[in-house]
């Protein structure tokens, strides 16, 4: 009597236990890719919703096209608008070419000097303040730039960039104070952190053995960082730049904020833009159901672009390893 | 070959340097009181590789500086002009209408709440599901290719998310369809706090030693009771920092809630059926509109987000270190 | 003085004068000079070993020897560890130094010291460090200047990631070297016996050769910058014995030119290269202090070896300690 009811108990536990480990198993595999799932969804989704556009235009002529005029219609039938992305694409590269060719050196210096000049004590609280700087919401940037840096600084400088070299096609006035120039600086501010946090680690990683031999040779701090630091680090110092890139091209709230928001594009980077992120988020509210596929449709080659530059950009980090600091910024 | 070589000189001839070794009185390099070159007697280039190097000292010291100001010159804005707005009335009033300045950011606070939690819920249980899978389980190529698209999906941008749940849940309605709501936006929001959670996970769960794994099978235990009851117990400060980092990138994004959760300026309890506002969006009404009361407000609402998100990244940081050290 | 011998080193060594112009001096000349230029400073140095004779015994085996060298009462801290203190010795010129001792005896620490390299781990150096007479750690004086007189040779070999060739003209390029790099590469490669193994594949990489090799290479980019000391850190203790006896012989053709100080843990190696040998111990205070490297004794290596005057020595030399 006392065995039958005892019986079942532990064979129940037992199986229990048996089912347990597969069970498990089966589902963080699920979870684990579950990335794809998501991937896989938004590609066909977006790519469907722009199709009735990239047709309308031709994919080709949708990327060149600079001409943007929003249709009416609910967006089953004939489209009534002209759906040209270039003023777009022509914003997103000037202000993410900006934001480069700013960051790059600033965090290439800032990297170096963490890993190299600063004092030992002071290279984690260095670190920390500049990744500080990525935990700044993009919304705080934004405001932060139309309402203080524009005004007190960028303002004064443009005029007098404009006054010096208003001859050259690149900065010619009017001088608005939003424009590319402007969005593309408060870019570079965002995406220092990140490409100083990777090129950090890929230099901390060079191995201190041959920066000693150098210095053994009589080499200067200098020489020791230019002749063997950084050939070393190249290809990590690329994939951070491109990293950095990315996030620039699919920064949205503070080039919106900041660009000006027009549907021209101009050779002066004084003047007024807007660029294919923030393009989709100004202008989203207001949009027929047409328009939001033309929306869409931007947000595909956007996807495309990012997706091109973080793959590449992946490669070559990959080379070196993980690195763990970009995940957080 | 008669004499030894006593040479103490680089390549690079020093200039006046003496022939045969009887350097005229004067002219000659200076010498040691053993008679051979000073070391402050320096050859060839060296004193224009000093002059450069010092050059490039400064270059680094001045970038450092220059790359600190940008955050403190925003925390001081955003402190002064912040503080001056914030009161009671902040947190427990809606806000009809941007000219008024008896209002506040409530409709946001809730609407960021609601859109958090739905977020956290979906985002980091599968984050941490699958790093755990990429940790004790992933071997060969599937766990690398989930590595890479992981890796790649933190790229992706924030407003291209926005779109996609824009397409699929309020668009369209593929599986169910909500409409503009919180739900909405918190499966943006996850999907953008996934690949970090993930990535910090696999990271600190790929920390803790196989002996404590081994120590827990010798005792009998499967698998997944280790993972449940071993690994994920020792991991948990490191797992904690790298989901409130997650969650301190979420709160802050902006653009998807704009296609997702559309924004309100009054209170909505509810999750999936009606257009939900939060912080970011009101910030960003409040600062692009011309009433001063809604773009001081604005700055309210800058100084919340932005405190949030720093105390939230230093604890992250904190408890990080700690466990580090524990270690 | 040590005359060079060997027709190909003499060889090797007259293309050197010309493609670097040595200041090659008698030792009288040098006299002259430093009297005529700078009379208070030889007074000095006249003076002290004279006065501390007595207290630097161990350190000064033969007082009137043609020092490098002159090192008092030095003492370095990592942080506020202290690593090694009061060690006062000369080193010879043209001579292998060979450092001996157990690990944690400050034997590498203090020859880091003699090019300033200790700099880069952050260390303090207390004490007087003179090389030719002159402080090294004078404010005045340059470290890079420091290491290009007093070449490195590490315990790990650590070529470049370059190839062969540049490895060996990294040095030279740094410093503006007009004459032949080709020549200079080949000579240095040809002094230290790799040439003929490296000479058809200059191009590749440093990294693909084998440990000693890389060594050999690692000894050819030092000499290429014609240092005046050659500093050597356990250089074979990464190697094989062949290695190993390739570099050893290596070093006992180079001392014609180059004073070296060599850091061993293997103390036939010690009694089979240098000249001198210093032995380094580390002093425990009550037991359980902290470790400080100390030198015990100092003296010609035939005598290190055969008759030593400390207990101490005695007993790590025949392996009864350490």
């Amino acid at each position: 009597m006392s065995a039958t009811v005892r019986d079942p108990q532990p064979s129940l536990r037992a199986r229990r236990k048996r089912l347990a480990d597969p069970a498990f198993r089966w589902f963080v595999t699920l979870a684990g890719t579950s990335v794809f799932v998501i991937l896989a969804a938004m590609v066909v989704r977006t790519t469907t919703d722009a199709w009735p556009i990239f047709q309308h235009e031709g994919f080709f002529g949708f990327l060149t096209g600079d001409r943007w005029v929003s249709g009416s219609t609910r967006g089953t039938g004939d489209f009534t608008g002209t759906y040209g992305a270039w003023p777009f694409i022509y914003g997103t590269l000037v202000t993410a070419l900006i934001a480069i060719v700013i960051a790059l050196p600033l965090a290439l210096c800032v990297a170096i000097y963490i890993n190299q000049l600063a004092p030992k004590r002071l290279r984690n609280p260095l670190s920390y303040t500049v990744e500080m700087l990525a935990a700044v919401p993009s919304i705080v940037f934004g405001m932060w730039g139309l309402f203080w840096l524009v005004p007190n600084v960028l303002l004064p400088v443009f005029g007098w960039l404009e006054s010096v070299l208003g001859w050259f096609f690149l900065f010619e006035g009017p001088v608005f104070g939003r424009g590319y120039l402007a969005a593309g600086i408060v870019l570079a501010i965002m995406i220092l952190p990140i490409i100083t946090a990777i090129v950090r680690e890929v230099i901390a990683v060079h191995p201190a053995d041959q920066q000693h031999a150098a210095y053994a040779l009589g080499a200067t701090r200098f020489e020791v960082i230019r002749k063997v630091v950084l050939p070393s680090s190249f290809s990590g110092i690329v994939g951070a730049t491109m990293l950095g890139l990315g996030r620039a091209i699919g920064e949205t709230i503070a080039v919106m904020m900041l660009i000006g928001s027009t549907k021209s594009w101009e050779g002066s980077l004084l003047r007024m833009g807007d660029s294919m992120a923030a393009h989709i988020a100004a202008t989203f509210k207001d949009s027929s159901p047409e328009a939001v596929k033309g929306l869409m449709a931007i947000g595909v080659a956007l996807f495309l672009f990012t997706m091109i530059i973080n793959v590449a950009a992946r490669l070559l980090v990959w080379r070196i390893g993980r690195v763990a600091g970009d995940a957080a910024v | 070959m008669s004499t030894t070589v006593t040479d103490n000189t680089p390549n690079g001839v020093p200039e006046g340097s003496s022939e045969g070794g009887t350097p005229t009185k004067g002219k000659g390099p200076r010498l040691t009181p053993t008679g051979h070159r000073s070391l402050l007697e320096k050859q060839g280039n060296a004193n224009s590789r000093a002059t450069v190097n010092s050059i490039a000292m400064g270059v680094l010291t001045g970038a450092m500086v220059l790359a600190v100001i940008p955050l403190v010159l925003i925390l001081y804005k955003v402190g002064v002009e912040g503080l001056s707005t914030i009161n009671l009335n902040f947190f427990t009033m809606d806000e009809p209408t941007y000219r008024t300045t008896e209002a506040g950011y409530r409709a946001g606070f809730v609407g960021t709440l609601y859109i958090m939690a739905g977020a956290i819920v979906m985002a980091i249980p599968l984050g941490l599901a699958t790093a755990i899978y990429l940790v004790e389980y992933g071997r060969g190529r599937l766990a690398g290719l989930i590595r890479f698209f992981t890796d790649v999906m933190t790229g992706i941008p924030s407003i291209f998310v926005g779109l996609f749940v824009y397409g699929m849940l309020i668009a369209s309605g593929a599986i169910f369809r909500v409409g503009f709501s919180a739900f909405a936006a918190s499966v943006a929001i996850a999907v953008i706090m996934l690949p970090i959670v993930t990535r910090s996970a696999e990271e600190i769960l790929k920390l803790v030693p196989d002996e404590w794994r081994n120590a827990s099978y010798a005792l009998g235990a499967g698998k997944a009771r280790t993972i449940m009851t071993t690994v994920l117990p020792a991991a948990a400060p490191g797992l904690a920092t790298g989901s409130m980092l997650a969650v301190a990138r979420g709160v802050g994004e902006t653009a998807p809630l704009i296609l997702t959760a559309l924004g309100s300026q009054y209170l909505v309890t509810t999750y999936f059926s009606n257009a939900q506002g939060a912080v970011p969006l009101q910030i960003h009404s409040g600062a692009t509109q011309p009433f001063a009361a809604g773009i001081e407000r604005a700055w309210g609402g800058a100084l919340c987000l932005f405190l949030f998100v720093l105390i939230l990244v230093i604890a992250a940081r904190w408890i990080g270190a700690r466990a580090n050290k524990r270690a | 003085m040590i005359t060079t011998t060997e027709a190909p080193m003499g060889a090797d060594t007259d293309t050197r004068t010309d493609a670097a112009g040595t200041d090659e001096r008698s030792p009288e000349t040098v006299a002259a000079q430093a009297m005529g230029l700078e009379p208070t400073d030889e007074a000095d140095t006249g003076e002290t070993p004279g006065t501390e004779a007595e207290e630097r015994a161990a350190g000064d085996p033969e007082p009137e020897m043609d020092a490098v060298f002159e090192i008092e009462d030095l003492s370095v801290h990592y942080g506020t560890t202290l690593a090694v203190r009061d060690i006062s010795m000369r080193i010879p010129r043209k001579r292998v130094t060979a450092f001996i001792g157990p690990s944690g005896c400050g034997k590498s620490t203090l020859l880091r010291c003699l090019n300033r390299t200790n700099d880069l781990l952050d260390a303090t150096v207390g004490g007087r460090l003179l090389y030719n007479g002159e402080d090294i750690y004078d404010p005045r004086v340059e470290a890079a200047e420091v290491r290009r007189r007093i070449g490195m040779v590490f315990q790990k070999p650590n070529p470049f990631p370059k190839s062969i060739y540049d490895n060996v003209a990294f040095g030279p390029r740094l410093n503006g070297f007009s004459g032949n790099l080709d020549e200079l590469v080949e000579e240095s490669l040809t002094r230290v016996a790799l040439w003929n193994e490296v000479k058809d594949k200059l191009d590749d990489s440093g990294l693909a050769l084998s440990g000693g090799q890389q060594q050999r290479l690692c000894i050819a980019r030092a000499i290429a910058v014609s240092p005046d000391v050659l500093l050597m850190d356990e250089p074979c203790s990464a190697l094989d014995p062949i290695a190993t006896q390739r570099i050893e012989d290596l070093i006992d053709r180079l001392k014609t030119d180059y004073t070296i100080v060599i850091v061993t843990h293997n103390m036939q190696q010690a009694a089979r290269v240098s000249d001198m040998t210093a032995f380094f111990s580390v002093r425990m205070d009550g037991g359980k202090g902290p470790r400080v490297g100390e030198l015990v004794e100092y003296d010609r290596t035939t005598k290190i070896f055969s008759n030593p005057s400390r207990q101490a020595t005695e007993d790590y030399i025949s392996g009864r300690f350490g």
